[in-house]
């Protein structure tokens, strides 16, 4: 096979080359594939239609808003919580960078029933928001917070490795020049980390942008106030519509792809940045 | 799944202890093959998977494809069917019930579950089965009481002492009183909430889609779920009326407590019809059609019937049911889904894609 080129002196490079195409190609490759066949077979014209109305576009604009407002709180706190675990040493530490997973161990389900049972007019912190009239629970606010429960590791492993590879004689060699610590900040240590920011930050847009389990618990479900994307798509399914459901998977796929195409760039563009400075 | 992301997590913590120690290492060539040895035993796994799926089930085995609320009533009838199965000389028959949401089940039996019997919630999602072919088109005539063997209605489930003093639909839309329900488009139960309140609204001289669409504005949260919207009402505190199967509405009642909540019965309801059938082209042999075929006369035997009365269902025959089974359903108005032109009618007009409830919330 002459289009594999062996970089590495391990054995073996057929064998995971095939293992790795064969398993992208059964669990990636086939059901995109099936979705924009079937999407193809109902027509463009069909599919546009099914999208191009007011409820859809509703739904869409409240799971792209809210998921670009989840995954930017959690590139902010993300970075700040690797920051932490890397650089300070306090008791439970090791705790906290465990605990940082969960919500990927978690049944989204399940973080959604505890999330409710927290932040509903009559739970613990529900109670408290009722207080100064927050309703957080059932309202748009209930989806910003299980999007971002669903979306915090992302950022945090993505960042971390990159901060436990900076040498902390960068920082002390800025400082000796005279650079001050805001400075040091914003043009040594951030350009470092934007790159593995930015892949993060697309890892929890794309998860948020994606999630029902968790959000159908707390979301309130209303027609153009609290439906989400996804719930359409199931709507659909209830419905024996296929084609439609299909019709709605395929716009979301489209605006994925093109945000994330968008968030390549700018790495990209960050990255040629990087190489000149 | 389980174990790969324990696996990761370990590599990260064994990668951070190295370089505590020795600051500036580069990764190990020893990384590729653990992520390859990883790769390896996920596919062992899948594979693994793959094997542990069920196939093709055997004669005396049967799968009963069966919708949420009835979880606790089919766990009692099986059992009892399969000690009678047993008494009558067969060998020990292996029943299993699947439960969820009605239309997704229709949906994984339409995809190729291989259901022997399906018992759901509305006569249209069997109806969707039956358009593939795997059972046939007149499959409701087949049993008694359009192969409804129990049926059930909608009440009301309000607050203790009834604080809104909620006695029938037109005091739902009141100001100031908020309705749990699920939504119609996701769950069979909540279509018969809808259907139930429309037809009110027919008997008391209102316009009934108006109506209909001014209880919605009174709905705070739409569950995809009827046990969802149920948690919500009585978990979460929200709302002052949760609109319910009867069965539900006991069932929560006994599980929660008389001193929370009581059942209220609106002067008109719906019957609510949950047919059962046998997927013929589920069917393996003929001692398994005898099986499926015995395992539903069993549900309209007197023994089935008791225990559908036990489960507050509204069953045919009480002849063997325990007295205040009987006893605590109210007599109320029923009206059926034949007023609404059956299901086939009634199912696209009111719930189909831009039926009447997209447009009440579109018309908005």
């Amino acid at each position: 096979m002459p289009a594999l080129v062996q970089k590495t002196p391990m054995p073996g490079l057929r064998l995971s080359a095939g293992i790795t195409l064969t398993m992208l190609s059964i669990v990636v490759l086939l059901p995109i594939g099936a979705l924009l066949l079937k999407g193809a077979s109902f027509g463009p014209g069909n599919v546009w239609e099914v999208v191009n109305r007011e409820r859809v576009w509703t739904a869409l604009l409240l799971s792209f808003r809210l998921s670009v407002f989840a995954a930017l709180f959690n590139l902010v706190f993300g970075v700040l919580l690797a920051w932490v675990l890397v650089r300070y040493d306090f008791p439970g530490r090791r705790l906290v960078d465990a605990a940082v997973d969960l919500p990927f161990a978690l049944p989204t389900a399940v973080a959604g029933i505890a999330l409710t049972t927290l932040y509903a007019p009559n739970g613990a912190f529900g109670q408290l928001a009722a207080q100064i009239g927050w309703k957080i629970a059932y309202t748009q606010w209930g989806i910003l917070l299980a999007l971002i429960f669903v979306g915090l590791p992302f950022v945090t492993r993505t960042v971390q490795p990159v901060i436990e590879e900076i040498d902390r004689e960068v920082e002390e060699a800025s400082a000796t020049l005279g650079a001050s610590r805001p400075h040091t900040l914003r043009h040594v240590i951030l350009p470092m980390l934007t790159p593995a920011a930015l892949t993060g930050f697309a890892l929890a847009l794309a998860r948020a942008v994606g999630e029902y389990g968790s959000v159908i618990f707390i979301a309130g479900n209303i027609p153009l106030k609290t439906e989400i994307a996804p719930l359409l798509i199931v709507i659909q399914l209830e419905e024996f519509n296929y084609d439609a459901a299909a019709a709605i998977g395929i716009a979301m796929l489209l605006i994925s792809f093109a945000m994330l195409l968008a968030i390549n760039i700018i790495q990209i563009v960050s990255r040629r940045k990087m190489g000149h400075v | 799944m389980n174990g790969t992301p324990q696996r990761f997590l370990n590599l990260q913590i064994t990668n951070r202890d190295q370089t505590d120690m020795k600051p500036h290492t580069t990764p190990t060539l020893r990384f590729p093959t653990v992520s390859l040895r990883a790769g390896i035993s996920t596919l062992a796994l899948a594979a693994l998977a793959l094997t542990a799926l069920p196939g093709t089930l055997r004669a005396q085995e049967l799968l009963n494809v069966s919708y949420d609320p009835t979880r606790e009533l089919y766990r009692e009838v099986n059992e009892a069917f399969a000690q009678k199965w047993q008494a009558e000389g067969h060998d020990v028959p292996g029943i299993e019930t699947s439960h969820g949401g009605s239309g997704a089940q229709a949906r994984a039996v339409i995809d190729g579950l291989g259901a022997q019997v399906v018992t759901l919630a509305l006569a249209s999602d069997i109806d969707k089965i039956a358009a593939t072919g795997k059972l046939p088109a007149d499959w409701q005539s087949k049993l008694p009481h359009n192969s409804s063997p129990y049926t059930s209605t909608i009440v009301f489930l309000v607050r203790k002492d009834n604080p809104k003093g909620i006695k029938d639909w037109g005091d739902l839309v009141k100001d100031g009183v908020e309705v749990i329900t699920p939504n119609p488009k996701t769950s069979g139960g909540a279509r018969w909430n809808y259907l139930a309140a429309w037809a009110w609204a027919e008997k008391n001289g209102q316009d009934p889609k108006a109506f209909v669409g001014e209880l919605f504005t009174h709905v705070p949260v739409l569950d995809t779920g009827a046990r969802g919207a149920t948690t919500t009402f009585a978990q979460r505190g929200i709302g002052d009326v949760l609109l319910a199967w009867e069965n539900e509405a006991y069932l929560a009642l006994k599980e929660i407590g008389p001193d929370a909540f009581e059942i209220v019965v609106p002067s008109v309801s719906i019957l609510a019809e949950p047919p059962v059938a046998v997927v013929e082209a589920n069917i393996a042999d003929d001692a398994q059609r005898a099986l499926a075929d015995a395992y539903l006369d069993f549900l309209y035997s007197p023994e089935g019937q008791a225990l559908a009365f036990k489960h507050y269902y509204r069953a045919w025959d009480d002849s063997a049911a325990a007295p205040e089974d009987v006893a605590r359903f109210p007599k109320l108005e029923l009206v059926d889904i034949g007023h609404f032109g059956g299901w086939a009618k009634a199912q696209p007009e009111h719930f189909g894609d831009g039926g009447i409830f997209d447009q009440i919330f579109t018309a908005k």
